[in-house]
């Protein structure tokens, strides 16, 4: 059973935010550094806390490190020796192996992301902006109180209107397939909750554990250290058990988009409205507002099977859409989720929980593009940053042979330049060529994101 | 398709440095090697432990049952061959895997390891000399071994190059189309 009063709300239970900001933490001392952590435990909100809480109630933070801060934080060199190699390294030092090239390079990136003096990320939640406001101004308190501890840089997320559906910049309705992990039951509206045993589940109702065609539950192992994994043991952890148990990895993500380009696009590939939502959805293998998906829907928008989670996750592409007609074979969505195509026989082993949102200003339907900075910020949550992370982004986004395609992801893909898109359609696939990159990768790295008793271990180094 | 349009009607030999690789390029477990004339593919040499050798050529009937019940079984390593052999030179007898296939080892290790896993071929690498006792438990660990124990090519020679496995079967079904078609309009 899940430690819930020790592991960290953040990949098991969302708070009812649509604002949050991430302050990017140095610190200049262990002393410091550890006061600061003290002082934020408080705050931390744990799985149980946040599953029992008043939707109001937005008090909480989430609270992870790199292991350049571990390191600072006085963690010994025997104890960070035991940490895998993907987060000893970070993510700057392994992005050509990502496939993090060109203008995706490092050396591009923002908000001090490759710096080794990135130790921390604190994530704060708010309701409104008010809230936003209020925690920012507590945050900074904490830091006054302790001069070595310095924000290096702060990214401010907020939802894209319209908020009639979760979205991002370039209009794809966000959140619709999501791991489930043994015991953890999710809602139809996507909540979730845990379930403790048949009690607990009859006095939710209308929580049912996977909608049908989804992943089967994962063993708590693939997200939470300490805990069997689909191997049906427990692996390897870093020591002392006290820093590892209930934690978890997260890859950080800060993808740009190019949301004049995109839908310039759209509007090169379809005469009409409809022309270009269809290759829109082409791209992603699901439609743009409602994510209905391709294979049940190919031809038009179908809202009600987007919006019903007991169908908009039943299809398979063997049986139903073994040449990509439907759902193209390099659409993101069929590249990150192969599903029961001969491509894996562990789909389960290479699940992440995806959390964050949207940065940068919202660009309304029919302004041109601005220019502005905006894209979407992301964590994924996991328990092997290379099996899971490093796996999808370096091969299924980044592989040109996958498939044969000689292409990459068109989202979650770092291009350089131009690239092509196949489309199989009869009688011959159609192939656009020369697109513009639609993202650009700004920033990542890889911090780990310990339980409360771990916090309560690295503020009491000594 | 091919890396270049007709690419394959052209018999091409590629010699490799010592490494096995032109430039270094790391993987998430190690350095790359590159594709040649003839693909990706490894070749590993391990020591067979004392008395072990009747277990292993056993599993080759194992592996046989396993492929026929379900053929596609392997699927996802998108092979071409694979050769297992048994062999002493006069240092002890050593057992040699060798695979040819259309993507770097590197980045489907954790599938070939679940593969192993699940059609019992671990069985036989528990016979090998070295190989890690915690197998079941650290993915890591056997990825090393296999790195530890590959033996990188210094040449390679593909009299159809670069063509790959997915290729020749759909060149082969295109065939079988043709003559069904021929058949129907006789």
């Amino acid at each position: 059973m899940l430690e819930l009063e020790d592991i960290q709300h953040y990949l098991l239970a969302r708070p009812n935010a649509v604002i949050a900001q991430y302050n990017f933490i140095t610190f200049h001392n262990a002393e410091a550094g550890r006061k600061w952590v003290e002082a934020l435990i408080p705050t931390v909100g744990t799985a149980q806390s946040v599953l029992a809480a008043n939707p109001n109630d937005m008090r909480w933070v989430s609270l992870a490190f790199t292991w350049n801060g571990l390191q600072k934080l006085g963690v010994s060199e025997e104890e960070l020796a035991t940490f895998p190699e993907a987060f000893r390294q970070g993510m700057a030092a392994r992005a050509a192996m990502l496939g993090d090239t060109g203008i995706n390079h490092p050396d591009n990136w923002e908000d001090n992301m490759a710096s080794e003096d990135l130790h921390a990320v604190v994530i704060l939640f708010a309701r409104d902006k008010d809230e936003r406001e209020r925690c920012i101004k507590k945050h900074q308190e904490y830091l006054d109180q302790t001069p070595g501890v310095e924000i290096l840089s702060t990214l401010l997320l907020e939802a894209v209107p319209p908020l009639d559906y979760v979205h991002e910049h370039f209009g794809y309705r966000d959140r619709i397939t999501t791991p489930v992990i043994e015991g953890m039951v999710i809602g139809a509206k996507g909540e979730v909750a845990i379930s403790t045993g048949p009690k607990e589940e009859s006095r939710i109702p209308e929580f049912t554990s996977t909608s049908p065609g989804s992943h089967l539950p994962s063993k708590p192992g693939e997200f939470f250290l300490g805990y069997p994994d689909e191997t049906g043991v427990i692996p390897l952890q870093p020591q002392p058990e006290v820093l590892s148990k209930n934690g978890s990895y997260l890859a950080y993500r800060k993808m740009q988009e190019h949301v004049g380009a995109f839908r310039n696009f759209l509007k090169q590939n379809g005469k009409t409205i409809e022309e270009q939502e269809l290759v829109a959805a082409k791209l992603m293998g699901r439609w743009r507002k409602t994510g209905a998906p391709l294979v049940l829907s190919p031809d038009k928008d179908d809202r009600e099977l987007g919006f019903d989670n007991q169908r908009n996750n039943n299809f398979d592409y063997e049986k139903m859409d073994p040449h990509g007609y439907a759902c193209p074979v390099g659409s993101h969505c069929r590249r990150m989720n192969v599903r029961d195509t001969s491509v894996s026989r562990i789909m389960n082993r290479r699940l992440i929980i995806r959390r964050g949102g949207t940065y940068g200003p919202y660009l309304p339907d029919d302004a041109p593009d601005d220019g502005a900075n905006r894209g979407i910020a992301v964590f994924a949550g996991c328990a092997d940053i290379s099996r899971q992370f490093e796996f999808l982004i370096s091969v299924w986004a980044n592989d040109p042979e996958f498939e044969h395609l000689n292409e990459r992801d068109p989202f979650a893909g770092s291009i350089d330049g131009a690239f092509e898109v196949t489309i199989p359609k009869r009688p011959i696939k159609k192939k656009l060529k020369g697109l513009q990159a639609f993202t650009t990768v700004r920033g990542g790295a890889y911090f780990f994101l310990p339980g409360i008793k771990a916090l309560k271990y690295l503020a009491s180094l000594q | 398709m091919s890396d270049n349009n007709n690419s394959w009607a052209t018999p091409a030999a590629l010699a490799l440095p010592k490494e096995g690789y032109f430039e270094l390029e790391s993987g998430r477990y190690g350095p790359t090697f590159p594709k040649t004339p003839a693909n990706y593919g490894f070749t590993i040499i391990v020591k067979v432990k004392e008395g072990r050798e009747d277990i292993i050529r056993e599993y080759g009937k194992t592996i046989e049952a396993a492929v026929k019940d379900s053929p596609n079984v392997l699927e996802p390593l998108k092979l071409h061959f694979l050769r297992w052999v048994l062999f002493d030179v006069g240092s002890g007898l050593h057992f040699m895997y060798q695979g040819i296939f259309d993507t770097d080892f590197d980045k489907y290790m954790e599938d070939a390891i679940a593969l192993f896993n699940s059609t019992g071929v671990t069985t036989v690498f528990v016979n090998l000399e070295g190989f890690p006792e915690d197998w079941k438990t650290n993915i890591d660990a056997v990825t090393k071994f296999f790195r530890e124990h590959q033996r990188p090519s210094f040449l390679e020679y593909g009299e159809y190059p670069y063509v790959s496995a997915a290729e020749v079967k759909s060149a082969l079904k295109l065939k079988a189309a043709f003559s069904e078609m021929l058949d129907q309009m006789q």
